[in-house]
């Protein structure tokens, strides 16, 4: 086997600059949320590691995060995966079939015990001895234990392999169980949504590349830089909210102007993403400034919260205050108002005492 | 079973060698193929089988009908909002509610923009590397590349030193020796036939197609807030338009309009300067591998899609027309009523589920589903590792469709030979000019190439019907409409108790059906039939096979090792698995469960 690349080599390969090198590690890491002093440490990470290899195996779920994936803008998904990392197996994209399929998933371990990367799209059912889910004759749970096994790091792509998803919707007649309650002895790095954003996904594998270590995690084990803040916390109609002006029926008079879209079901103010900062398909919309309301597909169990177009009523904020659909929602703009405030008043009380997370896990639990 | 004849015409032999491909990579889902081989290498029985199941119908049991568009539309993400559409066509359906002309003209523009991806991702992502050998395009010619290029194409990106960069960036990732997702392939088979010029063309397109796909689901993004999984919404599309008035600006307005009709221009380019001429130039060298037609010379199935006036769904309105055609006889054009029960019905003797008689199909609004695993008695193996199938018991997590019990094949082929037949002026002169050009008779593309064929004349019909539209819904404005959504039938205190109703149309794979009954407000009971249930469907019980068994038959095999003549023949109806593997179980029992360690 030749000597092992580094991502540099790889791209010095392909004709590219070191001066355009560069660049791309200041962008990367200005995408990544980080300073300016960390582009340099980038490059030396980039110029110094091997390509990571990478086994992105399907279970139970739709393909939306690979194609989500592959809709990434910066860096492209051709550059990740003729670049950046050694995409070893993907059921979706690679040209093998067959026993030709999976002997390269023994090669790898062979080759990377230990240190490659398992992306894990999906998630295997638990009922009927595992059947629900068949790849090569047995049930899938098999292979991605075997894979998980000799792994250095998962990724928990997309809401199935991090929560269970729609399949695990009630009553989940196949037991579709999520990564983290299969594998116990791995860390996982969940990346929810229903898919993921693309430069969320495309970030968060530059990281590990990069840094070869798995980003800061919040106390669920999703990265903190995409999944810190609440839709709602950022979102360009929060101004509305704050008036108390909402949309009260789709296309109404509220929904031509913009206006808020909490009445109708919006569930940003319980959900973490970054759907509102970074956006949709090179930042172009999301789900809100399209005039739907954001449906929460980040969050553990989102099917089972009750319609998309029932307003939030679970809204608590620190100090036991609770704004829930009737007080923000009862259209009175003094009862917006107050309820308002004490949402305001509640997120700044928990900025301060530092209890983000613990009220990130109310709000979910809630 | 040595040897039969199946009652729609083909001949089953099961006494050669057996070979079996699971996984088959480059689709959507989980599939698995066996087939027979002859002493020559040529397949004389084929069996397919679904290898999973979400039972996403059940799921959906007891909730909103507002909601059940976000569920399903999670049946797949590759083929995404086909059937979030379906969805809410079924509601809006069952509740008598009329969308507004615009929500019809964005649908349209979202569904086509959604066909094309679909068709360029499968052309260039998963069905290309059946054609194009990756290797072979190292020893090309870059100059002799380019002059490919230029007599082929006025598509700009065609100098040598543009290939020359490809070629080399290629060069050194085979030399890195991580090979990634081309490892351990058929390079080399002699079943690749194009020179290594044309295998470098479609080497650099497959590159260029993947920076493309992601420009053309921003339409997507605009009306729906993002792809994959844009948002929908019974009565209409949740995106306002406020083309000049205050709070423009945070809603559907000129300049996202404008980004809209770039896109448009942007795939019409795309699609006649760089898909289909490398479609044709590819064929021309694979005219002489004419196997792979199955039922498409025999049977096939559209619903029609594209309906050119709001809450029409006749052959008077739908842009691509509805219809079926039996025992291949193209003068006759029979009318599809998906309402009726006798003509759309599921069987199940060869699928892992349970009927109280399975001797019989049922409509779906009748369906009834019961999960039920277990091998035939001559399959090889385990419960839990299966070595070999027996296709003479229960064999896949798909039951088996058939239209006035005929096994139908659906998709693009499907789609274009009706609208052939029906004598649809546009698709007949298309159809009719490129068989020209490439010197084949119709029957040609009764072939695996026809259905792959099929597929990029589609695109751009597709491409330039967007513009169309396009066009139309910017007319509709200029007349001062511009509504997006009908909400006086959203709130469930103004429905019936107790109405059934059923959303239909062409997702890019086929005919796709969503049928629900809604009952107190809450679904009662859902099903969908959706295009890969046709087309990979197994047995049923007078004997008929799938499209894809069909499809398989008589067709030599290179090197019994290497499945490439397998490949390419599943992969021209582009599968779809998550979305074909569907029920309801009644209780949702529980059934062995394995512990979690």
């Amino acid at each position: 086997m030749p000597a092992k690349e580094t991502f540099y080599d790889v791209m010095r390969k392909h004709g590219i600059t070191r001066r355009s090198f560069l660049k791309f590690c200041s962008l990367t890491a200005a995408g990544l949320g980080l300073g300016p002093e960390f582009a340099g440490k980038l490059a030396h990470a980039l110029e110094n590691k091997p390509r990571t290899p990478v086994i992105w195996l399907h279970g139970l779920e739709c393909t939306c995060c690979s194609e989500s994936f592959i809709r990434s803008g910066n860096p492209l998904a051709g550059d990740v995966i003729l670049s950046m990392i050694s995409l070893d197996y993907s059921d979706t994209l690679m040209a093998a079939a067959g026993y030709q399929a999976e002997e390269l998933l023994e090669q790898t371990i062979e080759k990377y015990d230990g240190e490659y990367i398992l992306a894990c799209e999906g998630n295997p059912p638990l009922n009927e001895d595992g059947m629900y889910c068949i790849q090569g004759g047995k049930p899938y749970v098999e292979k991605l234990r075997h894979m998980a096994d000799h792994c250095k790091a998962i990724i928990a792509w997309g809401s199935c392999a991090s929560w269970g998803c729609v399949q695990a919707a009630k009553p989940n007649p196949t037991q579709a169980t999520p990564i983290h309650k299969v594998i116990l002895d791995k860390p996982i790095v969940k990346v929810p949504g229903c898919p993921p954003i693309a430069e969320v996904m495309t970030g968060v594998i530059t990281y590990m590349v990069a840094f070869d270590r798995l980003p800061p995690l919040d106390r669920q084990g999703r990265p903190k830089m995409f999944y810190g803040q609440r839709l709602h916390d950022k979102c360009y109609r929060r101004p509305h909210f704050d008036a108390g002006q909402f949309v009260e029926a789709f296309d109404d008079e509220g929904a031509r102007k913009g206006y808020c879209l909490y009445k109708v079901g919006c569930k940003g103010p319980t959900t973490y993403n970054a759907c509102s900062t970074i956006e949709w398909n090179g930042g172009l919309s999301w789900p809100v400034k399209s005039g739907h309301g954001c449906l929460g597909c980040a969050e553990d169990n989102f099917w089972d919260k009750g319609s998309f177009y029932s307003a939030v009523t679970n809204l608590k904020v620190a100090g036991n205050v609770e704004a829930n659909a009737e007080k923000v929602g009862g259209t009175l703009a003094a009862a917006a108002a107050i309820g308002v405030a004490a949402h305001a008043a509640g997120t700044v009380i928990s900025k301060a005492t530092g209890k983000r997370s613990k009220q990130a896990e109310e709000v979910n639990n809630g | 079973m040595v040897s039969v004849t199946t009652p729609d015409g083909f001949n089953l032999d099961d006494s050669g060698k057996r070979v079996v491909v699971d996984p088959i990579c480059r689709i959507e889902g989980h599939l698995r193929i066996e087939v027979n081989l002859d002493e020559n290498n040529v397949i004389r029985n084929a069996v397919s089988s679904g290898t999973m199941w979400r039972g996403l119908e059940v799921i959906l049991q007891g909730r909103d009908p507002r909601d059940a568009w976000a569920f399903t539309e999670r049946i797949c993400g590759v083929c995404t909002g086909v059937h979030a559409l379906q969805s809410v066509r079924a509601v809006e359906d069952a509740l008598g509610i009329e969308i507004p002309t615009n929500a019809n003209h964005i649908r349209n523009l979202m569904m086509l923009a959604q066909h094309i991806h679909d068709h360029v991702v499968h052309f260039y992502h998963l069905h290309a590397l059946d054609w194009v050998d990756v290797v072979s395009a190292l020893s090309a010619d870059p100059k002799a590349t380019s002059e490919l290029q230029q007599s082929i194409s006025r598509w700009p990106k065609s100098s040598p030193g543009y290939f020359s960069d490809v070629q080399n960036r290629l060069k050194k990732f085979v030399e890195s020796g991580q090979l990634g997702i081309f490892a351990n392939a058929y390079w080399g088979s002699p079943a690749y036939k194009l020179p290594p010029e044309a295998n470098l063309m479609a080497t650099t397109h497959y590159l260029e197609a993947l920076d493309f796909q992601k420009e053309i689901v921003k339409i997507h993004t605009i009306f729906g807030g993002r792809n994959p999984h844009p948002n929908w919404v019974v009565g209409g599309m949740p995106c306002s338009i406020n083309i000049e008035e205050s709070g423009a600006v945070g809603t559907v307005n000129m300049a996202w309009l404008n980004i809209v009709s770039d896109l448009i221009n942007q795939t019409i380019d795309f699609v006649d300067q760089v898909y289909l001429p490398d479609l044709k130039a590819i064929a021309s060298f694979y005219k002489d591998w004419n196997y792979g037609g199955g039922l498409s010379s025999k049977n096939v199935l559209s619903y029609g899609e594209f309906p050119a006036y709001a809450n029409n769904h006749t052959n008077a309105s739908l842009m691509m027309p509805a219809g079926a055609i039996l025992n291949g006889d193209l003068s006759t054009v029979y009318d599809v009523d998906v309402r009726d029960p006798e003509q759309v019905q599921e069987y199940v003797v060869h699928s892992w589920y349970e009927y109280p008689d399975e001797a019989v199909g049922l409509h779906p609004w009748d369906g009834i589903t019961d999960p039920r695993y277990g091998l035939g008695p001559n399959a090889k193996g385990t419960r839990t590792n299966i070595e070999q199938l027996d296709e003479g018991g229960k064999y896949s997590w798909l039951k088996a469709p058939r239209w006035r019990g005929n096994a139908m094949e659906v998709g693009p082929l499907s789609r274009y030979l009706i609208a052939y037949a029906r004598g649809k002026e546009d698709i007949k002169e298309q159809v009719d000019r490129t068989l020209a050009e490439l010197d084949l008779p119709l029957e040609a593309l009764f072939s695996t190439l026809g259905r792959t064929a099929a597929r990029g004349l589609e695109s751009s019909w597709q491409a330039h019907k967007m513009r169309e539209v396009y066009d139309e819904m910017m007319a509709n404005i200029k007349r001062g409409d511009t509504a997006t959504a009908n909400m006086e039938k959203f709130d469930p205190s103004t429905w019936e108790t107790d109405v059934k109703g059923v959303g239909f149309g062409e997702a890019p794979r086929g005919a796709l059906g969503h049928w629900v009954h809604i009952k107190d407000t809450k679904i009662e009971n859902y099903q969908c039939v959706v295009p890969t249930t046709w087309n990979a469907s197994p047995r049923d019980p007078a004997g008929n096979i799938g499209a894809y068994e069909a499809s398989l038959l008589d067709t030599p095999m290179v090197n019994a090792d290497q499945p490439l003549e397998i490949l390419r023949t599943v992969h021209s109806f582009d599968p779809c698995l998550a979305c074909s593997t569907h029920v309801i179980s009644h209780e949702g029992e529980e059934l062995t469960t394995i512990k979690v360690r």
